[in-house]
């Protein structure tokens, strides 16, 4: 019934609304940038998000990473043999439940070892590059990860490397997405595959793992991982994982440092960059990421403010200059229902007329950020969430003038003023 | 007159108290949020030194080969090609550069070792770059090809090591080695860290610079490798790209030096190019590249461009608060719109008293600028709030740039009144449309 009822007014406002051309154009135009500029900036923020969200896959809460860089002076089997005993000191640490050395650490946004993983020993095709930790038998359960097929390193399997060295192992562990992207038909555990300086045996699939680019731009191989048995010899540094037993990582982080101290003084350990816990680097290899959806999330929140005053202050104008009109048909009979629904559906139909507007520059606003930035195709629920946004502040913002439209008495039609 | 209008003015904002509230929040908000994008786009995107800036080129050449990412050549240089551009000098300054890690220690025992970066440069590096010394100097060329153990400190570490004296002859140990200071810098700190941008990284672009300067063939006899090394292993299909030994990793294709060319004249500039395209021509020749000659030489300004060194958040909230000012302008359109024509019956009679439609423009004009005067000054303070909590959105080593200046708050004041100006021009013309007789009729 009062669907109907606007209905019929449909053909009024019509004719009402093309009185107003520029008026109604301006409201069409400014619905329509807002959906446009609103709809492509939370984009980027739920792209944003779904990126800084992104599990690494290892007990992060738990883990701290230690920057231990070396005096210099020592040759490669003098950092061995430091790197051995610091981790056999650190294992010991009171709290601590298990540690390993690396170059690198998830979430630090560098540092991992670019690697490509040939099929073939005489491969003319593009290797799979993928990125490496050097780890151990204690690796797995230092980050917490999952070995879901095959076998953990065993301690003999451990090597050492320098930066300068051949990167060639007879095994490796690595992530079940890296070896789907590998052999697709499932069959990696146990296949032989190349690294630069000699093959592999994968002997190890792990549930998931992320790579140390964090917050860059490594995306598609951000989860292709690989475990690598050795330890690092380079003479300017190594980093410690550790894990513990608690969620409260300050004390066990004091005491890994006493013991690392106790053991000599071989070792430079920043006071304040020498010792990160995961959360600590996932807020700082995500700062830009964040900062993106605050600004766009901010800027959304003004530009919809904005809008929706922009229509309470054209529907007031609107309101006060028909106040006559109103009279006359609220003397007519109708009533004030008739009233508040007229101002209702006319506010519906600009803000629809700016919906279809404003989706097409959506879509082409998505296609000129695409060149610019990294950034997927929006899908068409994006805009039409924002739609859908719209019509719902354009009813709640005519809402008031509405009201005090219908509450315009019918005597005002012989009132002259 | 002038002054007759504004009165006018503010006397019809009186009469509509909340729609000219409406108007001047909005204008507030959108200059406001346009004018704090735009303090974090100057401060990421500000030459950080405009004296020489157009005459500091990076050289690139591509020793990669033709790769599905597109045809651009590798950002830093293999050894082999720093080298070979820098025993050329075919410029007039020219400056190799890697960074370096250093266990920094000097004879004081009651300051601890600590750990300290810096760069590994060439003698031209200091002259190049204007910078600064407070004591002694940068080293010769001479040092260089002797491999010198030399070192310019910061004046940060002179701070720290030798409580601020002048320490130039005094000496540290850099990774145990006995190094002589010949030269204190004074304070620089160019933003953004240009000189190193692409082996440092881009997301590192705005840290501060490093504490210890030493010669470049000195780093390269100790081995201090640049950690930040970019080897083809994956871009060509050559085998054993492994780099195994000191030796071999100088000889190979991995790219890890910043290079700098200083050229006066565009002229010098041709020449150089040219100069990188025979050299290219030349590797080509002798058949360490398959490819034809494929170079770059990119002024100061346009290598941070292609480093994208300003952080994406500062381009898209440039990209959106202008948006934002957009959707503003076209509420305020409107807005003025209704003001204007709620007062064509006054417009009527002032006509028909013998105004102008000229006077009319004027007086709706004047106004537009009032209430665009009365938004900016409004939108000062919001700039100002923003400013201030500009840490929440931005990393501290960006925040820390931000700051407004007297030019910012003219900025935003002159912003706000175009802004309004021009969007009140459609609803004046509107309002001196208006048939006098017409409204002095129907009232």
């Amino acid at each position: 019934m009062a669907f109907t009822r606007t209905f019929m007014q449909l053909r009024p406002i019509l004719a009402a609304l093309g009185r107003h051309k520029v008026a109604t154009l301006l409201i069409v135009l400014q619905v329509a940038l807002t959906l446009a500029v609103a709809s492509n900036a939370l984009f980027i923020v739920a792209t944003r998000i779904v990126h800084l969200s992104r599990p690494t896959g290892t007990d992060e809460a738990r883990i701290f990473v230690i920057r231990n860089d070396w005096k210099s002076g020592q040759n490669a089997a003098q950092l061995d043999a430091n790197i051995r005993a610091d981790l056999v000191a650190l294992r010991h640490v009171s709290g601590v439940r298990d540690a390993f050395s690396s170059e690198a650490f998830p979430l630090e946004g560098g540092g991992g070892i670019p690697v490509g993983l040939k099929l073939k020993s005489d491969q003319t095709t593009r290797p799979k590059l993928s990125l490496v930790y050097l780890a151990d038998d204690h690796a797995i359960d230092t980050l917490g990860t999952l070995l879901v097929a095959g076998r953990n390193f065993r301690p003999d399997e451990i090597t050492a490397i320098g930066p300068y060295d051949k990167m060639s192992a007879p095994v490796i562990i690595i992530t079940r997405i890296l070896a789907n992207k590998l052999f697709p038909d499932g069959s990696a555990l146990g296949r032989t595959v190349y690294l630069p300086d000699g093959p592999t045996t994968i002997i190890g699939i792990l549930a998931s793992l992320q790579g140390p680019y964090a917050g860059s731009t490594t995306r598609s191989i951000d989860e292709d991982s690989v475990l690598f048995p050795a330890r690092y010899l380079d003479p300017e540094g190594v980093v410690y994982l550790v894990r513990t037993h608690s969620t409260s990582v300050k004390p066990a982080i004091s005491a890994a440092l006493k013991a690392l101290h106790e053991r000599g003084d071989e070792r430079l350990i920043d006071p304040k960059e020498g010792v990160i816990t995961l959360p600590q680097a996932r807020e700082r290899g995500y700062a830009t990421d964040r900062s993106v959806s605050l600004l766009m999330s901010a800027l959304c929140g003004l530009l919809l403010m904005a809008t929706a005053g922009g229509i309470v202050g054209l529907s007031s104008f609107w309101v006060s200059q028909r106040r006559r009109q109103i009279g006359i048909r609220r003397s007519l009979g109708a009533t004030a229902g008739d009233i508040l629904r007229y101002f209702h559906a006319e506010n519906f139909l600009i803000v629809s007329g700016g919906i279809v507007l404003g989706v097409v520059l959506a879509f082409l606003a998505n296609l000129a950020l695409m060149r610019i930035y990294e950034l997927p195709r929006m899908p068409l629920y994006v805009p039409l969430l924002g739609a859908l946004l719209l019509w719902l502040l354009g009813q709640l913002a005519v809402w008031g003038p509405a009201r005090y439209a219908a509450r315009v008495p019918p005597v005002v039609a012989i009132r002259s003023e | 007159m002038w002054g007759y209008y504004v009165t006018l003015a503010l006397r019809s904002s009186l009469r509509s108290k909340a729609l000219t509230a409406l108007v001047i929040a909005l204008l507030a908000f959108g200059v406001a949020a346009c004018m704090v994008s735009y303090a974090v786009f100057r401060a990421t995107t500000s030459d950080p030194i405009p004296a020489k800036s157009s005459r500091l080129y990076v050289p690139q050449i591509d020793n990669f080969g033709p790769s599905p990412y597109g045809d651009e050549p590798p950002d830093t240089l293999s050894y082999t090609d720093a080298i070979a551009l820098w025993r050329a000098r075919k410029a007039s300054r020219q400056t190799l550069i890697f960074v370096t890690k250093w266990g920094v220690e000097s004879d004081n025992r009651l300051i601890p070792a600590m750990s300290m970066s810096g760069d590994a440069v060439t003698a031209d590096f200091f002259a190049m770059f204007d910078v600064p010394f407070r004591f002694g100097g940068g080293w010769t060329p001479n040092d260089d090809t002797e491999q010198a153990t030399v070192a310019v400190i910061s004046r940060r570490l002179n701070e720290k090591f030798f409580s601020g004296q002048n320490s130039v002859g005094h000496e540290i140990r850099l990774d145990g080695k006995i190094f002589r200071i010949i030269g204190v810098l004074d304070d620089w700190n160019p933003k953004p860290r240009f000189f190193d941008v692409s082996a440092n990284g881009r997301l590192n672009a705005f840290d501060d610079v490093g504490d210890i300067y030493i010669p470049f063939t000195r780093a390269i006899d100790m081995k201090k490798a640049s950690r930040y090394n970019n080897c083809p292993s994956y871009s060509t299909y050559s085998e054993g790209s492994g780099v195994s030994s000191w030796d071999k990793y100088l000889r190979s294709e991995c790219v890890w030096i910043d290079a700098w060319v200083e050229l006066a004249t565009p002229a010098d500039v041709e020449r150089y190019r040219e100069y990188l395209r025979n050299y290219a021509g030349e590797q080509q020749r002798i058949g360490r590249f398959s490819w034809p000659p494929n170079v770059r030489l990119r002024k100061l300004t346009d290598w941070l461009a292609h480093e994208r060194v300003s952080p994406k958040a500062s381009n898209l909230s440039m990209l959106v608060s202008a948006s934002f000012l957009l959707i503003v302008l076209v509420n305020v359109v409107g807005l003025m719109l209704a003001r204007f024509m709620r007062r064509a019956p006054e417009i009527g009679i002032r006509r028909a008293l013998g105004a102008s439609r000229a006077a009319i423009y004027r007086q709706f004009l004047v106004e537009g600028a009032t209430i665009g005067l009365v938004g900016g000054l409004c939108g000062v303070v919001l700039t100002l709030l923003g400013l201030w909590g500009i840490g929440g959105f931005f990393e501290p080593t960006i925040a820390r740039l931000v700051h407004a200046d007297a030019s910012l708050i003219v900025l935003t004041v002159l912003l706000a009144m175009a802004a309004t100006v021009i969007s009140a021009l459609y609803p004046t013309w509107r309002a001196a449309q208006t048939q006098p007789a017409w409204q002095i009729k129907i009232n």
